[in-house]
């Protein structure tokens, strides 16, 4: 059941992770002139819409998900509704710090909200597929002993990654290397981007390397 | 406690730390000393009058007019012509000029491989090229401040002889000589992108002045060659262009010199393959010199030995007698003596008589520098100046007996401008390597010293352990001494001390290491996350372009730190209140350990507000930052321009009650935590320095301010008044703060004492008092405040053993402010001092401290609600000690003010002004107005080293009350606060002593790896611009903090001392 599972996760991984490729390779036949660096937006977004959609896929067909209560269409709505709302808020969290953390205010603001929109797809779109929208969920995970079953601890993994990612992203901004890649906020999305395909990649790996001594309560 | 243990360890490390710091600044930063003398041609050549003829200028100059033409970075390849050379890359074969001159004319022109000294920046060559001397990093001169050049030189010299010096070109030639030219025109320089701006500015104006005829001198400074280098690089078809025009600007030059006019072309220094420069490699410093002149200057070629190499140096001696103008004072440079004339063709001077001229001054300059400076060793000095003796005796026979000056003289001569030369440079402009290596050495083991101390301070504390370490230093350095004393006859004091230090350390650490085998200095705990950041930190000071953008770095780092507590928290699942279903818990936790979850919800969403007012402030923080030279589009905070500055009069008003309210909100904030505290009751000096000096200040402050910064002719009959003010307000502050400073540090304790109840007088056998402090249980009080209050418990119940309660045997004492009382004073004088800081800093810098004063509160704030939350997971033994994540956060917020007030790690922004407050009319002495700008500088340094026992009180004046008493625990119903400390005052100095050196780690690993900087990088090509000066920054804020720290432990001292005879004194009268 263990290998079934972990290796049902890796497979989901990858076609999430080809969902990435397939987001940088596509728009390169579709869009003129398109390059990552130069038509950086058109990535990003590309790379965020592919990732949703994928996501979202993926879990619904896997059908992992929260355990609903109610079958009904208008809880089902209000639920949908619900994660719009919060993914939108998840948005303005992440442009708020990213702003704090150092990001022009004023100018640049798309780059930077983009950047939000990038990381919360990577981060809180993945809580909502996997956990629903529940914020105390959400806040348990984040937990030593919160993860329930191995999609929990592959949300842990991938989201610390996709963070750290983004935040290590910011290092060469100050260098004066004079690189494409170096304009706000190339460096911190390629590094949001790697960060989550890295721990698409890790999370199997670690979950299966310490499958012994992970026991999950029954939820 | 154990004071003295404690004080004797921090003094100890402080020592080791200075020590390192001034043996690798020893080896490192290279001083000299500015002779502020100028050479006049009435300097008399020989001693005593002896010779008639002695004048130091030529009577006929050799040329009347001169004109120098300096293009920057003309490395000495580029000016080279090779005709065999069939594809020539685009640096090579583009001044066909200067070999068609010397080819065709060979008495008329002649080209060098022209060598500068390092450090190869433009500004220190165009200083070394016009005084002759080396310039250091630091030329110890009488202003700081401004660039000028205040040493003799060419320029100087050239318009004291009433020459009309025209200038053209880069624009650092107009700060480095202020209103010395005749005429100039500068063009910006800054823009390394921009290849043509400068040139062609000179080159419209050139040809037209050349022919005007109004001028003697001409400077001319070409930047396109240096710019199209740092852009390009020398293989780029953009240089092969550059160095064409630079061809035929010469040519065009050449076709209009008159016949009395000389010209000089030179590069100021080379550049690298990557056209970078800055250091000392020979693509750096061989630069080209062509000379030309259209009579006939030259002996024929072979005629006589011709130096391969000039130094930079020599120009300015040799231009200086060609032109009939003294040499400057400082020049250490050596005639060059092709350019005079021989015996077979006498025209103006000769070379002998150059040659003694030049010995002369150099042998004065020499003398001297000597008395002035010890730098240069004294056997090299005594041998130099029997040299010089014996050649001026031989000069003087040959002069007195008519003959010409043989040969052998000449040589001598020159041999000996050149040991000159030689020995100065040793001592100016080459570093010390063995010294920088022991500096370093000694500099690690000072942090891993820290670092031991900090692991092992409750065994440290409890046992003697400096007697070994400074029996063994002391006695290393002693037989370095008596060593260096047998062999070279006189003592140096830096390889003593590095001696001594080395010695102690190593001493030290090895046993401890023999004293705890077990494993209890863990590596692996230096990989917590705190420590990484730490690290991140310090690899940051290894690259100078996170040096450039410090402020944010550290910003970034401290937002990171600071999220991650809360993040962490949550990891170990201490945020939230834990789950109610308790039943499936391992039986192993004591369930009574756990706190309630209402006051876990309340403790989480005050330490999310504290995050949140952190990182707020930090962000805002950025908005008070100056900018450095090297940020191109940055610009400098309006909060940092005085008020009388500002035009805009609406402006003004706003900034002016901006600075007013911060200003009052600091003095407000501090009052309202000493009040809440019950602190502000007692009768004593401190309570009235609180209450009134810190308000009185602050209004002297605030008058200050407005007095200041009116402008100055808008009341003309006022001007006394103001002028008046101006001394008075400040100086008035001054005295109110320090008044109030040392009332805080005679009289600590801000404890009210109230007699509640008849004392109960009892037998004569006296067991050991005990006391202990706890809440107030009148209702009064607790609806007033929250007053810790004292309970001396009577004997009778300590005597019975019944752990009575208030009612059984009745308070007999109340204490109010006793909870507080080691951070009560700490406050206060930081509160106090901070007041008399921001008083030196611009009126805008008020919301920054105002910033600074919330951001430490949420920081404490923060540091208090998760040590409360995470308190199930502490072990009770160490109970007080402090974790590495505040302390990071305490010491990288001290680094983070320093630019958030204004400052930067470099020399030029150093804020002068703090100098002039209460002091407008300038200083008499120097120590005054170096102390003031040292306070201004180093502000948040004091603040937060002075500060830094709080991070140890904190947790404890927040202490929540009523839990801890729930437990059930032999504390009952008390909130004791700070009187924890008091009750376990081993733990106390342990916890003290381990806070300390944590904090002497943080900032010690920082001048540690900013030393490392400076070291491994020290042909870089920024260092003198960024490392250096951060190196000089970080180590004279290490010192500055350190002393703080000091002081701030020492006022704990204080304290404790105080406390422990208001004890003594309570409890005979209680028992009596």
């Amino acid at each position: 059941m263990w290998d079934a599972e972990i290796r049902g996760m890796a497979s989901a991984h990858a076609i999430i992770a080809s969902s990435v490729f397939m987001a940088t390779v596509m728009p390169a036949v579709l869009v003129e002139k398109f390059s990552v660096y130069g038509t950086h937006l058109v990535w990003l977004y590309s790379v965020a819409g592919s990732v949703a959609v994928v996501n979202i896929a993926v879990y619904w067909l896997l059908g992992i998900g929260p355990p609903t209560k109610k079958n009904t269409l208008s809880y089902k709505v209000s639920r949908l509704i619900r994660s719009c709302l919060y993914f939108l808020f998840s948005c303005l969290f992440f442009h708020t710090v990213v702003v704090l953390y150092g990001a022009p205010l004023l100018e640049s603001a798309v780059e930077t909200f983009s950047l939000a929109v990038l990381l919360s797809t990577l981060t809180t779109l993945r809580c909502l597929c996997i956990l629903g929208p529940n914020v105390q969920a959400w806040i348990r995970v984040f937990s030593r002993d919160g993860a329930m079953s191995v999609w929990d601890t592959s949300l842990q993994i991938t989201t610390g990654c996709s963070v750290v990612g983004a935040w290590l992203g910011a290092f060469p901004i100050p260098l004066d290397w004079d690189r494409p890649w170096q304009v706000w906020p190339i460096s911190c999305t390629l590094g949001a981007t790697i960060g989550f395909l890295t721990g698409l990649v890790a999370a199997p790996v670690w979950i299966h390397w310490h499958r012994k001594q992970l026991t999950y309560k029954i939820k | 406690m154990k004071r003295l243990p404690v004080l004797a360890l921090l003094v100890w490390v402080c020592a080791v730390f200075y020590v390192g710091i001034f043996l690798f600044v020893g080896g490192f930063l290279l001083v000299r000393l500015e002779v502020n003398r100028t050479s006049t041609c009435a300097d008399v050549l020989f001693p005593g009058g002896a010779e008639p003829k002695g004048d130091f200028c030529p009577t006929e100059p050799r040329f009347r007019r001169v004109v120098v033409l300096i293009i920057d970075a003309l490395k000495s390849d580029f000016a080279r012509y090779d005709p065999a050379n069939e594809a020539p890359r685009p640096y090579e074969n583009k001044l066909p000029v200067l070999n068609e001159m010397v080819s065709t004319q060979p008495s008329r022109a002649r080209l060098y491989t022209f060598r500068a000294d390092p450090p190869t920046t433009t500004m220190q060559r165009i200083k070394g090229f016009t005084t002759g001397s080396l310039p250091t990093f630091i030329d110890v001169g009488n202003n700081f401040a401004s660039s000028a050049i205040l040493e003799d030189n060419l320029v100087h010299q050239l318009g004291q002889m009433g020459k009309r010096v025209v200038f053209m070109g880069d624009d650092t030639w107009m700060s480095l000589f202020p209103k010395k030219f005749h005429r100039s025109l500068p063009f910006p320089s800054f823009n390394v992108k921009d290849l043509h701006t400068v040139d062609n500015g000179i080159l419209q104006n050139i040809y037209p002045t050349m022919e005007g005829g109004d001028w003697d001198v001409l400077i001319a400074h070409f930047l396109g060659v240096d710019h199209c280098g740092h852009r390009f690089g020398p293989d780029h078809p953009a240089m092969a262009e550059k160095l064409t025009q630079m061809d035929e600007v010469i040519r065009a030059v050449i076709g209009r010199l008159g016949n009395d006019t000389l010209l000089v072309v030179m590069g100021d220094h080379g550049m690298t393959d990557t056209g970078d420069h800055g250091g000392e490699s020979q693509k750096e410093t061989d630069a080209a010199l062509f000379l030309y002149s259209p009579s006939p200057l030259f002996p024929n070629p072979g005629s006589q030995v011709e130096p391969e190499v000039v130094p930079q140096t020599d120009l300015v001696p040799t231009l200086a007698l060609l032109l009939g103008i003294p040499i400057p004072y400082s020049s250490v440079g050596q005639v060059l003596l092709p350019l005079f004339s021989t015996a077979e063709s006498p025209t103006g001077l000769s070379q002998g008589e150059a040659l003694w001229i030049n010995v002369r001054q150099v042998n004065r300059f020499l003398e001297t520098y000597s008395s002035m400076a010890k730098d240069i060793p004294p056997e090299s000095l005594t041998q130099l100046r029997a040299e010089f003796s014996r050649i001026s005796s031989e000069y003087l026979k040959s002069v007195q007996e008519g003959k010409p000056v043989s040969s052998e003289l000449q040589v001598s001569m020159q041999e000996y401008l050149t040991s000159v030369r030689e020995t100065c440079r040793a001592s100016w402009a080459r570093f010390n390597p063995l010294k920088m290596a022991v500096g370093l050495s000694v500099l690690a083991g000072a942090c891993i010293l820290c670092y031991v101390l900090s692991e092992l301070s409750s065994v440290v504390v409890s046992r003697g352990v400096l007697k070994v370490p400074v029996v063994c230093g002391v006695v290393v350095g002693g037989v370095v001494a008596v060593g260096q004393l047998a062999s070279q006859g006189y003592v140096e004091a830096a390889w003593c001390l590095g001696g001594a230090a080395l010695s102690s350390e190593v001493s030290f650490l090895w046993r401890s290491r023999r004293n705890h085998p077990r494993g209890r200095l863990a590596l692996a705990r230096l990989l917590a996350p705190a420590l990484l950041v730490l690290l991140l930190r310090c690899a940051s000071l290894l690259s100078d372009s996170y040096v450039v953008s410090e402020g944010r770095v550290v910003t970034f780092l401290l937002c990171t730190l600071s999220l991650y507590v809360p993040l962490r928290l949550n990891w170990d699942g201490l945020l939230l209140p834990p789950p109610p279903s308790d039943s499936q818990k391992p039986p192993g936790l004591v369930p009574a350990l756990t706190l309630p979850p209402s006051v876990v919800r309340r403790e989480s969403a005050t330490m999310l507000v504290c995050v949140g007012v952190l990182v707020g402030s930090l962000y805002l923080s950025l908005s008070f930052h100056n900018c450095r030279e090297e940020q191109g589009a940055c610009q400098p905070s309006p909060f940092l321009s005085p008020l009388s500055r500002v035009q805009d009069s609406r402006l003004r008003n706003l900034h002016y009650v901006l600075s007013l309210a911060s200003l009052a909100a600091w003095a407000y904030l501090l009052h309202r935590w000493l009040r809440h505290y019950g602190n502000l009751n007692s009768p004593g000096v401190t309570v009235f320095a609180a209450r009134f000096l810190l308000p009185l200040a602050s209004i002297c402050t605030g008058l200050h301010w407005a007095v200041s910064a009116t402008p100055e002719d808008s009341f003309r009959n006022l001007a006394d008044l103001i002028g008046l003010a101006q001394v008075v307000l400040p100086r008035a502050a001054f005295a109110l703060l320090g008044l109030g400073l040392s009332l805080v540090w005679l009289d600590p304790l801000t404890v009210f004492l109230k007699e509640r109840a008849p004392l109960q007088s009892r037998g004569p056998s006296v067991p050991p008092p005990k006391y202990r402090a706890s809440t107030g249980i009148s209702p009064q009080a607790e609806l007033h405040h929250l007053i810790p209050q004292l309970y001396q418990r009577i004997r009778r119940s300590l005597e019975d053993g019944v752990p009575g309660g208030p009612e059984d045997g009745g308070p007999a004492v109340e204490a109010y402010g006793l909870g507080t009382v080691y951070s009560a004073p700490l406050v206060l004088l930081c509160g106090l001092f901070g007041l008399g800081l921001l008083l030196l800093h611009p009126e805008g810098m008020a919301l920054a401290f105002l910033l600074l004063l919330l951001e430490s509160g949420a920081l404490l704030h923060l540091h208090a609600c998760s040590t409360t939350l995470s308190s199930l997971q502490r072990a009770p033994s160490n109970g007080f000690s402090v974790p590495w994540a505040p302390v990071v956060l305490w010491s990288l917020a001290a680094c983070q003010f320093f630019h958030t007030t204004g400052h930067l790690p470099t020399f030029p922004s150093i804020q002068w002004n703090a100098a002039f407050v209460g002091f407008p009319q300038g200083h008499t002495g120097t120590l005054l107005p170096a102390t003031l700008v040292t306070l201004n500088t180093f502000s948040s340094h004091i603040l937060f080293a002075v500060s830094c026992p709080l991070l140890l009180f904190w947790p404890l004046v927040c202490e929540i009350r009523g839990w801890k008493g729930s437990r059930g625990g032999e504390e009952g119903e008390d909130a004791v606060m700070e009187m924890r400390l008091r009750e376990n005052p081993q733990q106390f100095s342990s916890a003290l002593l381990q806070l300390m050196m944590r904090y002497l780690f943080v900032s010690g690993v920082q001048v540690f790896a900013s030393v490392c900087a400076a070291a491994i990088l020290r042909r870089h090509l920024m260092v003198w611009k960024v490392f250096a000066p951060k190196l000089m920054f970080e180590a004279s804020g290490f010192v500055v903090s350190s002393v703080s720290v000091l002081v701030g432990v020492s006022l704990v001292m204080r304290v404790d001392a105080a406390v422990g005879s208001l004890f003594k004194k309570l409890v005979p009268e209680a028992s009596r």
